[in-house]
């Protein structure tokens, strides 16, 4: 009788926790919408900025944020995977690996102003690469880098022992063993787990302020070459990202719809994060469909 | 086929193995028994060179394979591995379909024309008696298989790359008493073809289907006989001890 009315409440508050927290973020993300939804149109999306007058948009910066997001994810991808493989098949058991691995912890916990400062020392100043969109995606890299190295780590570390055993005693090496029976076991979880970091890659701004710069040049669209200086696909040119802008309008934004604008702004970032996570969810189930010819 | 000469395995400061001598006949089945912890995956897992990858670990003494050492210089491990198969304790197939899962081995080892491949996928599942039960599912997924279907599964992928030896570690020890004796009954008929070694808990199960038995304690072979002989007339005190069930 006790326990039964222990467990009663117990539920009780464990529902409600979870009510709550559905509530808030239902309230967050409804907010959001209703207040930036109005504003999103395909001339919104596609327009450059206007600093004074009304009805500028926010083409340049969403495409920034992209491409900065594929920067990044070029960087970090590969790097990522390769140390997370070491990491959990090739480091010896021992205080170094542990060390690492506590760094890696720490690292991927940075606030990310600070990896901003990091940045705007080291990144733009000291090796000179300037207020650029490489720069803003080696910083970016700092905070990303840790993340995909542990997800990697603790994706292959999920897969079954048993799983890996069957493989080496069939005869395989150990890294076609890692390529060919654990990674396809562990890729489905590691998908995933990129596809949320990368919206928070997207989402991010107090790391870039200071790094990819909070202006863009006059981009032209029709001029592909990544060397010329407005060309978009130019990698040391400046570039304000969305998140950046909706920080930098709020704060000093002059243009009469500075709000709806930042609202809009907001409404996009939102709805693309949600997208990503979506996305990631789906691709990761269809992935793991795929490898494991289960329905 | 298998001659160990002198062999002993640390697992650091531990040592697991000690002094073991054993000759292991052809196209044959031998069975390890012995009480938990005595040895007998350890030394199973030292055919086919499974204990290398565990930190810690280290070897001395000889395991010959038709008269070459495996532990050489010039042994490579993977190549081992292809002549000696293994099957686990749980059945552990690939999670992918069960064609693939036979076809794996194969893949790795050459480049086979996609007839010959299916011929010998064909030919593998039926050397482990589970053809008929999935050829018309062989694009399913082997984990929609029953534990026992598995664990045939695993056999055919062993066999797949064409081993001579296959090494059984409680194979049977998680499946039911059907399966138990579909897998029996197969062991029988391969080691007909392949030199087979097994580990067993089950006493009963040795005496059932081995040709020769191997007593283990504490990390020492205490005895190895013909299973008849040692079933019906042990030599050793310990042996006669726990075959009477006295321990263990
Ligand atoms: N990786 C390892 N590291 C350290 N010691 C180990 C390791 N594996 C096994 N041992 C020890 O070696 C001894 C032999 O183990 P092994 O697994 O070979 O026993 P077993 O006869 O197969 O037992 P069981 O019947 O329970 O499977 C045991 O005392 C065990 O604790
Ligand atoms: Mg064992």
């Amino acid at each position: 009788m006790r326990a039964k009315t222990i467990d009663r409440i117990a539920t009780g508050v464990i529902v409600a926790v979870a009510v709550l927290i559905m509530a808030v973020l239902a309230s967050l993300i409804g907010y959001l919408l209703f207040r930036g939804l109005p504003h999103i149109s395909w001339h919104f999306l596609t327009s450059f900025p206007q600093a004074i007058k009304a009805g500028g948009g926010i083409g340049p910066q969403l495409f920034n944020s992209i491409f900065l997001l594929v920067l990044t994810m070029i960087i970090t991808i590969p790097l990522g995977l390769g140390a997370g493989i070491y990491m959990s098949e090739y480091a010896k058991r021992g205080p170094i690996t542990n060390f690492i691995r506590l760094v890696v912890e720490v690292l991927s916990s940075f606030p990310s102003i600070v990896v901003g400062l990091f940045g705007l020392l080291v990144i733009v100043n000291t090796f000179n690469l300037g207020y650029s969109l490489l720069s803003g995606a080696l910083a970016l890299t700092v905070f990303n880098l840790p993340m995909m190295v542990r997800l990697t780590e603790q994706s292959l570390r999920s897969v079954p022992q048993e799983q890996k055993e069957a493989g080496l005693a069939l005869g395989m090496s150990r890294w076609k063993t890692i390529t060919s029976v654990m990674l396809p076991v562990a890729l489905p979880s590691i998908v995933t787990g990129t596809v949320l970091a990368a919206g928070r890659v997207f989402g991010e701004a107090a790391a870039l302020l200071f790094t990819a710069g909070m202006s863009s040049p006059r981009l032209d669209f029709t001029d592909w070459n990544p060397l010329h200086p407005t060309s978009p696909l130019n990698p040391m040119r400046p570039a304000e990202t969305l998140a950046v802008h909706i920080w930098k309008i709020n704060s000093e934004g002059l243009a009469p719809d500075a709000g709806e604008i930042a609202a809009g702004a907001s409404a996009v970032l939102v709805i693309t994060i949600l997208l990503f996570n979506l996305g990631a969810r789906w691709f990761g189930r269809v992935l793991y469909r795929k490898l494991t010819a289960s329905k | 086929m298998i001659e160990i000469e002198k062999l002993q395995l640390y697992y650091g400061e531990f040592q697991a193995l000690k002094n073991i001598r054993l000759s292991i006949p052809e196209r044959s089945i031998t069975a390890f028994i012995g009480p938990s912890g005595c040895g007998k995956s350890t030394l199973l897992r030292t055919l086919n060179r499974m204990n290398d990858s565990i930190p810690g670990v280290r070897i001395e003494g000889r395991v010959e394979l038709q008269g070459k050492d495996i532990y050489s210089a010039d042994t490579e491990v993977e190549s081992l591995r292809k002549r000696v198969g293994m099957v686990f304790q749980q059945p552990n197939p690939f999670p992918k379909s069960i064609y693939d899962n036979v076809a794996y081995g194969p893949r790795l080892h050459g480049k086979l024309k996609k007839a010959d491949l299916d011929e010998l996928v064909e030919r593998s599942l039926r050397a482990a008696s589970l053809w008929e039960e999935v050829k018309d599912n062989l694009k399913k997924s082997a984990l929609g298989l029953s534990g026992g279907q598995q664990q045939r599964l695993c056999i055919a992928r062993a066999l797949a790359v064409e081993p001579e030896v296959l090494l059984m570690d409680e194979s049977t020890s998680a499946l039911d008493p059907i399966s138990t004796t579909k897998i029996e009954e197969l062991t029988r008929e391969l080691s007909r073809s392949y030199t087979i070694v097994m580990v067993t808990h089950n006493m009963h199960q040795a005496a059932r289907i081995s040709d020769r038995t191997v007593f283990f304690l504490n990390g020492e072979v205490v005895e190895a006989a013909d299973t008849q002989m040692l079933f019906s007339s042990p030599v050793d005190q310990r042996t006669e001890d726990y075959i009477s069930g006295r321990f263990g």
